[in-house]
């Protein structure tokens, strides 16, 4: 228990730093929101129209920096990020929303197969300890992991779409069709998947292969294992409940490190793709210098982040009991 | 079926493990008999090779090391020439291991009750209740409440976690128990007690029990023979009473000098000299020779082969050879 | 992407402390020696040099200049132009080679200032322990946490197209943490080492004993460090100019991509304006990537030759 609040303690500190960092930062550079906003209607703006938008940006000027810091703060816990610059005056809240579902559910999908196969591949090659696959394995995706995602998503593009029209290159689904429940849409929703979703598990799971043979590597060198072969126990029972359970520990742990990499690669790729997820927005917040919706993106995907994090947290606990017994 | 033969007959065993820059002979043509309910206690210092030999005898060596000759033949099957899947067959069932730490020796993410329903199940079609049954009542053997079936291994003491993995060896009462040092990660006190559970054990299951160690005094109370091993090699081997009373190895009469008597007058420890040899590059010759106070010219020349001087024991030395070479012993019975 | 491999607690064996000069040399003695053996480190060192003698001698290589509006656009390869030509009729060869020193450059000095952060916060942490280790070891937590990319497109994008040097200077500050977090466990195991003890005992002063005692006996696990920081560095520009910040006017294989993407090369008839850059990023990660494996198994022995043992069972066995 006292972990989980600990891990907890941990979450509100880092959620804090992001916010203030987010409110920091814009602050700390030359420009601001609105000088953005001038530039984009080259100037044309009546004083009530730049009052009106500093209202809906949270910028008050006469305040002090600290109210400023607070009236922030208590926005964004009413889900208020400002009006977007790019989509105006669309609410930023609105925008990501709509942005977040087809993310969430590349990476969901995209990070549960990567481990699930990584680590049993990792855990299978290991046993096996059959030096022909393990030296030609390990080299491989140790090449393969340097693979920056979104140039494999560039050839991925190329080959299936460009050369053969296998499938579709980019959107996540097809343009002239609407979003619709049916089966159709479904159809055309998967298919549009399946390259930036292909191209993410074939360069993320090397990681997880490689890691976990060499926990695997270790821990079959453990005496409980040995006990196991005393035992009389089944391979493959040896190779789950005794080698595998203990192995994939250390994995958890570094999930939540290896995050940072998963998400940047997955925002890439989404931009590699046009597909229409956190990435490709935060592409176009760049584009038209729209800070309230970057600003919004960031302190997401932090959040996304951390919640994963306390997942993995939890998995660990469930998986090893010496953990629920913090002194 | 075999009421008659020994129980355990090791033959001309020979291991290797594979270093770096070649081989290492860990155990050097080792011969040994275990008969039935016989309490076995194989003594030597660390790294002589004891574990391994014991490990060789039940299969179980890390893929480091070899068996490179001789045969394990356990109530009248070959081990060495099994293969896995027949050799799962009687692990467990008639023959079990306790190891020596088992902190290392039981899976931190399992319960006990799940490792012990593991190597029921392996073995036997039981209900889950029966089994859990069983489980208890092994416990209850080692004096362990049941409750701790729920258990983790870091949650008990050291000294219970021993005692359960000596239950759990005896789930299916085996005819054979190898235990490699099984006491060395605890106190005098729980050292005794577990060996005395042992014992009691042993008396009342009538298993057989080979009992490695580098502690001879604490085995003597309960081992019926003794079988002292050097630098991979067995010099020595006799029943208890004979060890204590009429050492005839060189070694073992070291071994001996080494340790005080409670009783008796006070004297000086006598340590043995020098140390065991670099396996790596074994001495020609005798391997004690170096360092024994009773060295002859031929003993650095050629291996002492092996004598039965009082006809149920065994000694490696040239003082006791009668062909070839008589040493000054030879045909002294005392 | 590569995750390193984290490293257990200073298993390079710590020779007596009889000076500073026969310490680094044994060091790099055991290096050079484990390298040359060892064909992933051998391969990793080649492909890299190729790069360096790219950027080194680009006047000399490349046929053109990189900006060189002089022919006719989206050309496909030929022998004039073995990559064809951009949409602006720039020979997108030339183009690469120039860039490789952009390229290098910003994954040396970023990936080098990333390192030199990682020691000075962990190396810190650990030696002056109480306090002050708890506030930075919270902070490097928290910097290993919150996601890299979007804090270094926000930070970039509000230096509102800086060049060269933003970039650099956001990739150091954010990817410093994974270092530090590494060299803080080494760190606290030498703090108690007896050469330290007598190091103190003489009267040396804290700064010496950090620099020329406890970081020698670290250089490996520094080395392994920066490689790690430089291939952070290079897939973190190139992904950060993809996007467009940094100075799209640069010429970089990051700033290659994004025009080629912007222009849709892949679809509009000249795909290597994209899939050549993008290969050479690879190339050069998969080479800082091969030798870190390489240092990875001198540093940590227990992954080191278990083939060769394999084979050596079998031989015997036969």
């Amino acid at each position: 228990m006292s972990v989980v609040l600990g891990r907890l303690q941990f979450f509100v500190i880092t959620l804090w730093a992001a916010l203030t960092l987010n409110f920091i930062l814009p602050r700390m550079m030359p420009g601001s929101p609105m000088t953005a906003m001038m530039a984009r209607f080259k100037g044309r703006l009546s004083p009530q129209t730049v009052q009106a938008y500093q209202a809906a940006f949270g910028i008050h000027p006469r305040d002090s920096i600290f109210t400023q810091y607070l009236t922030y703060l208590d926005n964004l816990a009413h889900g208020q990020f400002g009006l977007s610059v790019g989509f105006f005056p669309e609410p930023v809240i609105n925008v990501v929303m709509q942005a977040l579902p087809w993310t969430l559910a590349l990476a969901g999908v995209t990070t549960v197969i990567s481990f699930v196969l990584g680590t049993l591949i990792g855990m299978v090659v290991a046993w096996r300890r059959a030096g022909a696959v393990d030296s030609l394995v390990t080299p491989l995706f140790v090449v393969l992991s340097a693979v920056p995602y979104f140039w494999l998503g560039l050839l991925a593009i190329y080959f299936f779409s460009v050369i053969h029209n296998w499938l579709p290159a980019r959107f996540g689904y097809g343009i002239t069709s609407s979003l619709t429940l049916s089966w159709a849409t479904i159809g055309q929703i998967l298919t549009h998947a399946i390259l930036p979703a292909g191209t993410i598990i074939i360069t993320s799971i090397g990681g997880w292969i490689l890691t976990m043979r060499n926990n695997m590597v270790g821990t079959l060198s453990e005496d409980y294992v040995q006990m196991a072969r005393a035992k009389g126990l089944r391979p493959w029972r040896i190779m789950f409940h005794y080698a595998g359970r203990n192995a994939i520990l250390p994995n958890l742990a570094g999930f939540a490190m290896s995050l940072g990499f998963v998400v940047s690669g997955l925002l890439l790729t989404e931009i590699v793709f046009n597909y229409p997820g956190v990435g490709f927005l935060f592409l176009q917040a760049v584009e038209n210098q729209d800070y309230p919706l970057m600003q919004a993106l960031f302190l997401m995907v932090t959040l996304a982040v951390l919640v994963a994090i306390l997942a993995a947290d939890a998995a660990n606990a469930l998986l090893d009991p010496r953990t629920r017994a913090k002194r | 079926m075999l009421s008659d033969g020994p129980l355990l007959e090791i033959n001309d065993l020979v291991v290797d493990y594979a270093g770096k820059s070649g081989f290492v002979r860990a155990v050097d043509g080792v011969s040994l008999r275990v008969s039935r309910g016989e309490f076995l206690g194989l003594v030597g210092e660390s790294a002589c090779g004891k574990s391994t030999l014991l490990f060789a005898a039940s299969r179980l060596l890390s893929e480091s090391a070899q068996i490179v000759g001789g045969n394990v033949i356990f109530k009248g099957r070959d081990l060495v020439v099994l293969r896995e899947k027949q050799l799962r067959h009687l692990r467990w069932r008639e023959l079990s291991v306790v190891m020596q730490s088992a902190m290392n020796a039981l899976n931190p993410v399992l319960s006990i009750e799940a490792q012990m329903l593991d190597a029921i199940k392996a073995h036997q079609r039981m209900s889950k209740r029966a089994a859990r049954a069983r489980a208890a009542e092994v416990l209850r053997l080692v004096g362990i409440d049941e409750v701790h079936l729920k258990s983790y291994p870091h949650q008990l003491s050291g000294g219970m976690r021993q005692r359960a993995m000596i239950a759990m060896a005896l789930l299916f009462t085996p005819d054979l128990i190898l235990t490699d040092e099984p006491t060395s990660a605890l106190d005098v006190v729980a050292q005794r007690s577990l060996m005395v559970q042992l014992k009691e054990l042993q008396q009342q299951l009538h298993f057989a029990v080979i009992f490695v160690t580098h502690d001879m005094s604490l085995v003597s109370r309960y081992a019926d023979r003794m079988a002292i091993m050097y630098a991979g090699q067995l010099v020595e081997v006799a029943t208890t009473r004979d060890v204590f009373d009429r050492p005839q190895h060189p070694y073992t009469q070291g071994l001996l000098e080494a340790y005080p008597s409670i009783h008796g007058p006070r004297r000086e420890l006598k340590g043995i000299p020098g140390r065991p040899p670099d396996l790596r590059f074994p001495p020609s010759g005798c391997r004690f020779a170096p360092r024994c106070p009773k060295m002859m010219p031929v003993c650095s020349q050629q291996q002492p082969g092996i004598s039965s001087p009082r006809g149920d024991d065994l000694v490696r030395c040239f003082l006791y050879e009668r062909d070839g070479v008589p040493g000054e012993l030879a045909g002294v019975r005392d | 992407m590569y995750q390193h491999i984290a490293l257990e607690e200073a298993p390079l064996p710590v020779p007596a402390a009889r000076g500073r000069r026969p310490r680094l040399l044994a060091i790099g003695g055991l290096v050079l020696s484990a390298v040359g053996s060892n064909a992933k480190a051998v391969l990793g060192f080649a492909i890299l040099g190729i790069f360096v003698i790219m950027a080194v001698f680009a006047p000399v290589i490349a046929p053109y200049g990189p900006t060189a509006e002089l022919f006719l656009p989206t050309l496909g390869p030929s022998p004039t132009h073995l990559l064809g030509t951009t949409n602006l009729g720039e020979d997108i060869f030339s183009q690469l080679i120039w860039g490789t020193r952009e390229t290098l450059l910003i994954g040396a000095i970023a990936g080098g200032l990333a390192t030199i952060l990682s020691v000075a916060i962990g190396v810190t942490a650990a030696y002056l322990g109480g306090i002050v280790d708890h506030v930075l070891s919270s902070v490097t937590d928290i910097f290993l946490v919150i996601p890299a990319l979007p804090l270094m497109i926000i930070i970039a994008a509000y230096a509102q197209g800086g060049g060269m040097w933003v970039l650099i200077i956001v990739i150091a500050v954010t990817g410093w943490s994974y270092g530090a977090r590494q060299l803080r466990p080494q760190a606290l195991s030498f703090r108690n080492r007896d050469f330290l003890e007598s190091a103190k005992v003489r009267g040396e002063n804290r700064a010496y004993i950090i620099f020329c005692e406890v970081l020698p006996n670290m250089v490996s696990l520094i080395v392994a460090i920066f490689l790690g920081a430089a291939l952070y560095a290079v897939l973190a520009a190139a992904g950060l100019q993809f996007i467009g910040l940094g100075s799209t006017t640069d010429v970089s294989w990051g700033t290659m991509l994004y025009w080629g993407q912007t222009n849709e090369a892949l679809t509009s008839g000249s795909p290597l304006w994209v899939i050549v850059p993008g290969a050479c990023v690879c190339l050069l990660g998969a080479s800082v990537a091969l030798m870190n494996y390489a240092v990875d198994e001198i540093a940590n022995p227990s992954l080191r030759g278990r083939r060769r043992r394999l084979r050596a069972q079998r031989r015997a066995s036969a």
